[in-house]
């Protein structure tokens, strides 16, 4: 008896709490909401960008410190029969495309990029889902590539444009991505072609992937096959910089 | 503006001004805050609901697995959403931090620590008598906080809310870059974030023990002082703090 009224207490008290937290879904869903909640990520960025000098470094671990394995996530093996085509000849025709918004668009091969200026890094990857791993990669510096190019004036950011359908998923979009010019000639952004000293695995984003080490992993966009200079990305794809901030509503800035 | 003088209160008790008006205003922001930040914590928790020691992720081995149980608890949105609930989380987080730093600005300049937290030597004293008290769910009502609330609140606001925030940054891969530290303070970003998880538990236990109290300790009189300011006390008051709360019962 005394069981059974407290199983109705708790039942109306969970009932109660359910219903208070479906009424927090439907505010959520109200657009004034979603954009007032945007205010936290706009504080994030100033007070992160305030704190951090161009030069603050992500953090370089030791070479004892490399994961044994690094985890792939999202696509691992994209499905565009021009991708599959390159990686079966070992990317030897693929070219990297650097344009829009510069004097001097041009194309690069994996050779090239591999004898541009370098760094190699090891460092923390960070999942938005909330995991970490940590490896060593080497790539060309980004800075001195679109230098290269010489970027317009009005240009503020670089959007990378991928090979790969999200989670090797064919029903989505491309994946893309997008920096500005902040991170694009920050010292440690590279575009990676070695993974733990190993050419780039095609899991981990072969022939190429950003590196972008001051934010999380959805930035750090695989299968790169061309990088566009813009001046805002509002007319890109969902308009919001990336595949996962037009999906779901990441943030753009991906610092925190 | 309202007086702060006591009042007389019906049957010889006395209304006495407890909470200043900062203090009441920002325990509500704070706790509505406390309470959307762990409910989209969990949510963010479900994206990848498994814990480590340490700068990465030993994914075959994690040191706590929270899947299970995280089907069973509520979560803000209800639905599984790492997007809005980290929008949830880092707004709230902002006004979480703009609002404790008010609080705390206004605690030293006003000496509210040190004339309502800090216990004196002699209510220290009489812990183990106030603890014998609340055993016995006696609370008597008093002008001043007895010396386990003094203890708990002092550990709260200086201990555990400090803690999750910087726990909380220091999974922020941007901070990390700007305060390398944190990542030394903590033994790395996966500990961070296994300690900011233990500090989400401590505030729901915290939580259920105050809210408990409050109702058992007089309901009424309690969420009346944390909305007016003023809470009625059993015995005329004197200007000096309590010298033994077992005195005033």
């Amino acid at each position: 008896m005394d069981l059974n009224r407290r199983n109705w207490f708790a039942r109306a008290l969970a009932g109660a709490g359910a219903l208070a937290l479906g009424a927090c879904d439907s505010v959520t869903r109200a657009p004034a909401v979603r954009n007032g909640l945007k205010l936290g990520e706009s504080l994030s960025m100033s007070v992160q960008r305030l704190l951090m000098s161009r030069r603050t470094l992500a953090r370089e671990y030791l070479t004892s410190d490399i994961a044994p394995s690094f985890r792939a996530n999202g696509s691992k093996n994209p499905l565009d029969p021009a991708y599959r085509a390159h990686a079966a000849n070992g990317f030897r025709d693929w070219r990297l495309q650097i344009g829009g918004l510069v004097d001097n668009p041009y194309e690069l091969s994996l050779d090239e990029i591999r004898a541009a200026s370098a760094r190699t890094q090891i460092t923390r990857h960070d999942c938005v889902e909330g995991w970490s791993c940590i490896g060593k990669w080497t790539g060309a510096r980004l800075g001195p590539l679109i230098d290269r190019a010489q970027l317009k004036p009005e240009t503020r950011y670089l959007v990378f444009y991928c090979a790969d359908n999200t989670e090797d998923n064919p029903s989505r979009p491309l994946y893309y991505e997008s920096i500005d010019l902040i991170d694009a000639y920050h010292e440690q952004t590279i575009l990676a072609y070695e993974l733990n000293d190993e050419p780039l695995p095609i899991a981990n984003g072969a022939p190429i992937r950003l590196r972008v080490e001051r934010q999380l992993g959805y930035k750090q966009a695989k299968y790169i096959m061309r990088i566009e200079a813009v001046e805002s990305f509002a007319d890109i794809r969902g308009g919001k910089g990336g595949y996962w901030e037009d999906r779901t509503g990441y943030e753009w800035y991906a610092g925190i | 503006m309202r007086t702060r003088e006591d009042i007389p209160a019906p049957g010889g008790r006395v209304s006495v001004y407890r909470h200043a008006g900062l203090v009441r205003v920002t325990h509500w922001i704070n706790a509505l805050c406390v309470f959307v930040l762990i409910l989209s914590g969990l949510n963010i928790l479900k994206a990848h609901p498994a814990l480590y020691w340490g700068s990465q992720s030993d994914f075959a081995d994690p040191w706590l697995r929270v899947s299970d149980w995280l089907r069973h608890v509520p979560t803000l949105p209800t639905m599984r959403d790492l997007a809005t609930g980290r929008n949830y989380h880092f707004f709230f987080a902002w006004v979480l931090v703009i609002n404790g730093a008010a609080y705390l600005a206004y605690g030293f300049w006003r000496r509210h620590f040190a004339r309502d937290l800090i216990p004196t030597r002699a209510e220290l004293g009489a812990i183990a008598e106030v603890a014998k008290e609340h055993a016995k769910l006696h609370f008597p009502h008093e002008r001043r906080y007895n010396v386990i609330q003094q203890l708990t609140y002092l550990a709260i606001i200086f201990g555990l809310l400090p803690l999750v925030v910087l726990s909380g940054l220091a999974m922020s891969p941007g901070f990390d870059a700007i305060a390398p530290w944190v990542l030394d303070f903590f033994g790395g970003r996966q500990s961070a974030r296994t300690v900011h998880f233990l500090c989400a538990v401590a505030m729901v236990l915290f939580i259920f023990v105050h809210v408990a109290l409050v109702i058992v300790s007089g309901f009424k009189n309690n969420i009346v002082s944390m909305i007016t300011g003023r809470y009625v006390v059993v015995r005329a008051p004197t200007n000096a703090p309590t010298t033994s709360p077992a005195e005033a019962s």
